[in-house]
């Protein structure tokens, strides 16, 4: 098991003819993801070669998911288009939209959040048919399995560890560090103020796998998604949590390089967050590597 | 970005918010001479307002009532060169006066924690929003604002009445909630705050002050935002980086840091901070994401940008090869080397690299046939923060 992508999801790509997108495309296939198409209404009918691989690239999500079964989409289209092609999908009620871009206007994104949550748009619990992840983020990736997005498969093994982050490179990192012992599913969740998939909607998923044993996470200064979190682990997961959290360093009202990590007055430091999870038990490491030792150590007793 | 408030005023105006007339001046002598402009056209008093990013103007005393236009000289010259929470005053605001009968409270801002929009509205204006919050709740109404919805001329009454505004500003208020919703979704803002919102003598509302946040990711549709960039007060290396497409912040300390991906670099700060505390409290003197791609010429930028900083004692570049290997990012350092050279730029502080993740071995090779003068390898990103950190203590 994996949370929300497996080997058996099908993928495709908005965008799979720009640039990013069909470098993308490439290597998700390389690392063994079922892609089996991609959406431009103005290219629908052609396709496009992959080391011997043709992708037909349909005119819209609906159409490409009535033609291939397709469950996933990966969305790279540029900022401007981005609202569209997620709206695209949501109508489409494709069960998970990767949303890669960065530089999305929060007001778009604000606006398809609440488009996913409208009448007729969410399921009888009252959570979209269509989960969002990003946008501004590197993907999911189930290794081994599947993996939708930009996250570098070669870097990491399959394993029990969960991990959930706003941030790319410190996901790479943690994969990484942590390759010995291996990943059941990576999520990044992204770096804008305002995302579609949470920590607490993964923690909440990585509790109820049964192959997920231990979750890493991992926060930045801005919002307070963290300290949230830890106020769900306290009620709702048994499953031991290591988390790291980025920017101490970070002065107050600068953007460090994403959108949402920003301390706005007294609000959004790092340190209230790392306060916020250790008081709900949960290990936080100084460094990445101190973070990545805590969960070596929490497996090995196990 | 942050506009100032008189930025604010002009996009309100724009949008049919009734705002108080007034100008911009520079000098003393130009804030006389709006003075004079107000006197000649039957207002003689006016109010004096400093032009600075941040709250608490007043009580710093940099806002004051003038009765002539001598008076107002007096008092921008006196608010000029005046420095509030860090900000020195460059411009004030001359603004006719207003008879002020109530002050109230009104913004629009993004809810990150809810993903939606927030309107909040008071009765209570004039000071902090949170202090009303904390002393007068039920004074303080905060209504959510779907995105799909938007604010009608229905729902901005609405929201003025959980306010509680008076039944005489009512009307008036809901008019400007409406065009100030307009200017929220139009200029891709994250806030737009009056505060106070007034009522006058003679029942009319207007926007007494003015904040607002524009959104930088929605540059690409909003051409005119980028002439409200303050040049002037921005640090010349954050300048000079941004005009190079390089996200870089600046920092106090003396260990530059070149990184890839916001969250590696974010935590590389903290890091060499961590590491620098034994070693007098080294710190690092910048943010620099290089991004995904690494190529030669985004490293010499970046490393340009970072040896302008004289604070500069030592360089730490932190590059965990995902998509972009190693190997493609010490060609790049290596050939960033001889571009600057090419440029007559001279690497002359030491640079600690270390580069972990895809093809790092054969990444760290590259480097060391390189034999760069001054560049160190080191493994791990502890180690090597402690060492650019123990480099720069030495430098110093």
């Amino acid at each position: 098991m994996a949370i929300w992508l497996t080997e058996s999801s099908k993928v495709i790509v908005q965008g799979m003819t720009g640039s990013e997108g069909s470098k993308h495309t490439g290597r998700m296939l390389r690392a063994g993801t079922d892609v089996v198409g991609g959406v431009n209404a103005r290219k629908a009918g052609q396709s496009v070669d992959f080391d011997g691989k043709a992708l037909p690239v349909y005119g819209t999500v609906a159409e490409a998911m009535a033609e291939t079964g397709a469950d996933v989409s990966v969305v790279f289209v540029p900022p401007k288009f981005t609202k569209d092609a997620v709206t695209e999908a949501i109508d489409a009620e494709i069960g998970l939209c990767v949303v890669i871009t960065e530089g999305v206007p929060v007001h778009d994104t604000t606006w398809f959040w609440d488009y996913a949550l409208s009448e007729g748009k969410v399921t009888a619990d009252g959570t979209p048919k269509t989960r969002i992840i990003g946008p501004n983020c590197p993907g999911i990736a189930s290794p081994g399995k599947s993996n939708a997005g930009i996250i570098p498969a070669d870097i990491t093994t399959p394993g029990r560890i969960g991990l959930v982050s706003k941030s790319g490179t410190l996901t790479y990192q943690m994969m990484y560090e942590l390759r010995d012992i291996g990943f059941s599913t990576c999520v990044g969740i992204g770096g804008d103020p305002v995302i579609g998939t949470t920590h607490i909607d993964a923690l909440k998923a990585f509790q109820d796998d049964p192959d997920t044993e231990a979750i890493v996470m991992i926060g930045e200064i801005g919002g307070d998604a963290e300290e949230r979190a830890a106020a769900y682990i306290e009620e709702h997961v048994s499953k031991p949590v290591v988390g790291y959290v980025a920017g101490f360093t970070a002065p107050e009202g600068k953007t460090m390089g994403h959108a949402g990590a920003i301390v706005s007055g007294s609000s959004g430091t790092a340190q209230a967050k790392k306060e916020a999870l250790e008081k709900v038990g949960v290990r936080v490491g100084k460094t990445p590597s101190e973070t990545a030792r805590l969960m070596r150590e929490l497996m090995r007793s196990r | 970005m942050d506009l100032f408030e008189h930025q604010a005023k002009e996009l309100f105006a724009q949008y049919g918010v009734p705002v108080p007339a007034g100008k911009v001046a520079r000098t003393p002598q130009e804030a006389r001479a709006i003075a004079e402009e107000f006197a000649a056209a039957g207002t003689s008093r006016v109010v004096v307002k400093a032009q600075v990013k941040t709250g608490g103007r007043g009580k710093a005393g940099g806002v004051k009532l003038a009765d002539s236009p001598a008076d107002a000289e007096e008092k921008a010259g006196r608010i000029l060169g005046m420095d509030i929470k860090g900000h020195t005053v460059h411009k004030v605001l001359v603004e006719e006066a207003s008879s002020i009968a109530q002050e109230y409270y009104f913004s629009f801002l993004l809810d990150r924690a809810n993903r939606t929009f927030l309107s909040i509205c008071s009765v209570e204006g004039g000071m902090e929003i949170e202090e009303v919050a904390a002393t007068n709740p039920d004074a303080v109404a905060k209504v959510p604002v779907s995105a799909l919805a938007g604010v009608d001329r229905v729902t901005a009454r609405e929201i003025a009445l959980k306010g509680r505004l008076p039944e005489q500003a009512l009307e008036g208020a809901a008019e400007l909630i409406e065009r100030l919703w307009a200017v929220f979704v139009d200029e891709d803002a994250t806030l737009v705050e009056v505060n106070p919102l007034i009522l006058t003598a003679d029942g009319q509302v207007k926007a007494l002050d003015g904040k607002v946040t524009l959104d930088g990711n929605a540059e690409f549709r909003q051409e005119d935002h980028a002439a409200l960039e303050d040049e002037a007060s921005a640090d010349p290396l954050e300048a000079r980086a941004k005009a190079k497409d390089l996200n870089y912040v600046k920092l106090d300390g003396t260990v530059g840091i070149i990184g890839n991906g916001a969250g590696l670099v974010m935590s590389t700060l903290d890091v060499v901070a961590y590491a620098g505390e034994s070693f007098g409290g080294q710190r690092p003197a910048n943010f620099l994401d290089i991004g995904g791609g690494a190529s030669a010429e985004v490293m010499a930028n970046g490393l340009e940008i970072v040896l302008s900083d004289p604070s500069v004692k030592s360089v730490f570049v932190n590059v965990f090869g995902g998509i972009t290997s190693c190997d493609a990012v010490a060609n790049g350092i290596v050939s960033a080397y001889q571009l600057l050279a090419d440029r007559g730029e001279r690497v002359d502080r030491p640079l600690v690299v270390r580069l972990d993740g895809n093809n790092a071995e054969l990444g760290r090779k590259i480097l060391a046939d390189a034999a760069l003068p001054g560049v160190e390898q080191v493994e791990t990103m502890d180690d090597a923060a402690k060492r650019a950190a123990e480099l720069a203590a030495a430098g110093v």
